[in-house]
């Protein structure tokens, strides 16, 4: 098939304005998610569902968070993971104490406390800039994992704060195998990155966009940095609380507050710096870049080098590769994976005549 | 050329009628620590005029824009706009009375397209929420595709059909100086504040940019305040002229009667020719 936009004419700005204007994107789409939603369940192993698929999608969604905030309103956060157990204590704790709480509700309660976590926290943005905006984030993430340690009712007096995620179930529908919670996770990520395609295609993501590259020209055009940074900070954080829920419930199963330490936050960080600052598309580009790249790594050293691999070369060769990469992406590409994709679209599309 | 189009902008037949004061600036000192950048400046704005101002470099000419749209707050003066006297105003509220404007230093969202540079600079007219643009279809939708029809309304009359969906970092100064009067245009403004429009722009762009300054007046009747270097574009467009120099008022009036005031000469003129 041909990727060609040709005789591909758009008579309204309805057609325009859609997510993917070129058919063959759409059709593209459409393969790709019924692949998902139907074949990975039914073939793929156990091990790729729960130790692969399912942390790529919520990944991809609390780096879908961070972007919202980092790519498209140009404010630098370095406190992706608290907002992640805040959702996550959250979500447990209203599943925990309140009876009959359905599982999506408690997880949008997991989200929209993280929300107003996020907006708190966002407020020192409305005076400083990149790094001490940066630093103010720094200490989010040091206040959050400390107070959710220091008073045991977050995790309901558990030793050490650790967590026991209750079980998953919608409709008297028990998501036990892995198999269910992966559709379970790949549903909700889907309409979340749909919620986040829409949201910056509108209104409010240019306005925070235009608050990203020009501040005072936004606010002589009407748009009001506050709200537009705090909206910014409520939805991505609301974001990264849901991936936070959903890796308590979906694919951790226990988790403890130290889990979500800054580690978690640059890893996130480094996730939409490789796929793509200001991309949904790089968000999963990203996540799946770092989920897999230690695998695949250990899987090509195992069949080189075989027993006669030194220990810990592995995690330093990872180190290496990832400091390597960031590099190169912050100073060649720094719109990632996802423009490489872009340009090697554009590429096609004029292929074989490139002028 | 440039006589040409002065003409077609005071025929009377052109259906523009200079009104009313809008804009009344009285006795406005501006200070930033120990630099004064305006000293006791008084003058007025009338509807549908094209008011320019000139004088050298570091007169005051931007501070005096970035007053009339609340960017900068006088320690002294008073405000009068449509009769209402001001005395804290911020851009937004500007943004709501229907003043737009360009900058000095392209001041566009370097990593959107001309496109949605354009349609961001509608947004005070934009009335679905966050939860609205979430979902998108429904409402959401209606209203950008509402929006969208006038944003290509101010693109043709602009002439950038071709670069809509380019990003405008991409785009030559020129062009991008297009694109910013664009974004300023899209809000549909009663009042258009224009700091150097024509900098930086060869002759047929300064002339395309002329052009469309004097349509956007004679058409839309938008008043237009304009700040400009250039004495043979700013003699032929304007109504009248207020020169500033070291941040005091030394001139005020139809092009040929400050182009014939002694002080001016001294001043401005002589100086540079
Ligand atoms: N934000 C500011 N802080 C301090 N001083 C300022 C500020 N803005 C302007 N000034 C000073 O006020 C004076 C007038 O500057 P302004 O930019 O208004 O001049 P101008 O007439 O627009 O000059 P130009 O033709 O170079 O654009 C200058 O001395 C300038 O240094
Ligand atoms: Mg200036």
């Amino acid at each position: 098939m041909l990727y060609r936009e040709a005789g591909q004419f758009k008579a309204s700005y309805e057609e325009d304005q859609q997510i993917f204007p070129i058919r063959q994107d759409r059709v593209g789409m459409a393969v790709l998610l019924a692949f998902f939603f139907l074949a990975v369940p039914m073939f793929a192993s156990q091990y790729w569902l729960q130790a692969i698929l399912i942390p790529v999608l919520i990944f991809s969604l609390a780096a879908i968070g961070l972007n919202i905030l980092t790519g498209y309103a140009g404010q630098l956060s370095l406190g992706s993971a608290a907002f992640m157990a805040v959702g996550a204590f959250g979500a447990y704790n209203f599943m925990l104490r309140i009876d009959g709480m359905p599982f999506l509700l408690g997880i949008v309660l997991g989200g929209l406390s993280a929300a107003l976590v996020g907006v708190a926290f966002g407020l020192p943005s409305l005076r400083i800039k990149g790094f001490y905006l940066a630093v103010a984030t720094l200490a989010a993430q040091f206040f959050i994992v400390w107070a959710l340690v220091k008073f045991p009712w977050f995790s309901n007096y558990s030793s050490s704060g650790v967590i026991s995620a209750q079980e998953i179930q919608i409709l008297g529908y028990a998501f036990t195998t892995p198999e269910s919670k992966y559709l379970l996770t790949l549903a909700v990520v889907t309409v979340f990155a749909l919620v986040a395609k829409n949201l910056v295609r509108s209104t409010t993501g240019r306005r925070w966009m235009a608050v990203r590259d020009m501040d005072v020209a936004a606010e002589v055009i009407g748009i009001r940095p506050m709200r537009a940074k705090l909206s910014a900070f409520a939805v991505s954080s609301f974001y990264c609380g849901v991936a936070g829920a959903l890796y308590a419930y979906t694919y951790l199963g226990t988790v403890e507050p130290e889990g979500f330490n800054l580690d978690l936050s640059f890893k996130i960080l480094f996730m939409i710096i490789i796929g793509g600052v200001g991309s949904i598309l790089g968000s999963f580009l990203g996540a799946a870049f770092i989920v897999l790249l230690p695998i695949l790594l250990n899987v090509v050293m195992h069949s080189t080098l075989g027993s006669a691999m030194p220990p810990g070369l592995g995690s330093n060769l990872e180190l290496i590769i990832f400091g390597g990469l960031i590099i190169f992406f912050l100073i060649v590409e720094p719109h990632g994976l996802a423009r490489l994709w872009q340009l090697g679209k554009d590429k096609l599309r004029l292929w074989p005549f490139p002028h | 050329m440039m006589n040409e189009m002065a003409q077609t902008a005071t025929l009377p037949e052109s259906g523009r009628r200079i009104g009313e004061v809008i804009l009344d600036l009285k006795n406005i000192s501006l200070r930033f620590g120990g630099v004064k950048a305006l000293t006791d400046i008084s003058f007025d704005v009338r509807e549908h005029e094209i008011r320019s101002i000139i004088g050298p470099n570091g007169a005051g000419k931007s501070s005096m824009l970035n007053v009339m749209n609340g960017v900068y707050h006088p320690q002294e003066g008073t405000i009068l706009f449509r009769g209402e006297p001001r005395q804290q105003m911020d851009p937004h509220m500007a943004a709501t009375q229907g003043i737009a404007r360009t900058f000095q230093n392209i001041a566009l969202f370097k990593g959107m397209s001309v496109l949605d540079n354009i349609m961001t600079g509608r947004n005070l007219k934009m009335k679905t929420n966050l939860f609205q643009h979430a979902l998108f279809w429904g409402a959401a939708q209606r209203e950008e595709i509402e929006h969208r029809k006038k944003v290509e309304e101010v693109i043709d009359f602009l002439e950038i059909q071709s670069i809509r969906k380019t990003p405008v970092g991409r785009l030559p100064y020129g062009l991008q100086k297009r694109v910013e009067l664009a974004r300023a245009l899209a809000a549909e403004p009663t009042l258009l504040l224009l700091d150097e429009p024509m900098a930086g722009m060869n002759v047929e762009e300064k002339q395309d940019m002329c052009r469309f300054i004097l349509d956007v007046n004679d058409q839309f009747g938008t008043t237009i305040v304009l700040i400009e270097h250039d004495m043979g574009v700013v003699m032929d467009i304007s109504d009248r002229v207020v020169v500033l120099d070291y941040g005091k008022k030394i001139g005020d009036g139809t092009p040929d009667e400050v182009k014939n005031d002694p002080d001016v000469i001294a001043a401005y003129l002589g100086a540079s020719h």
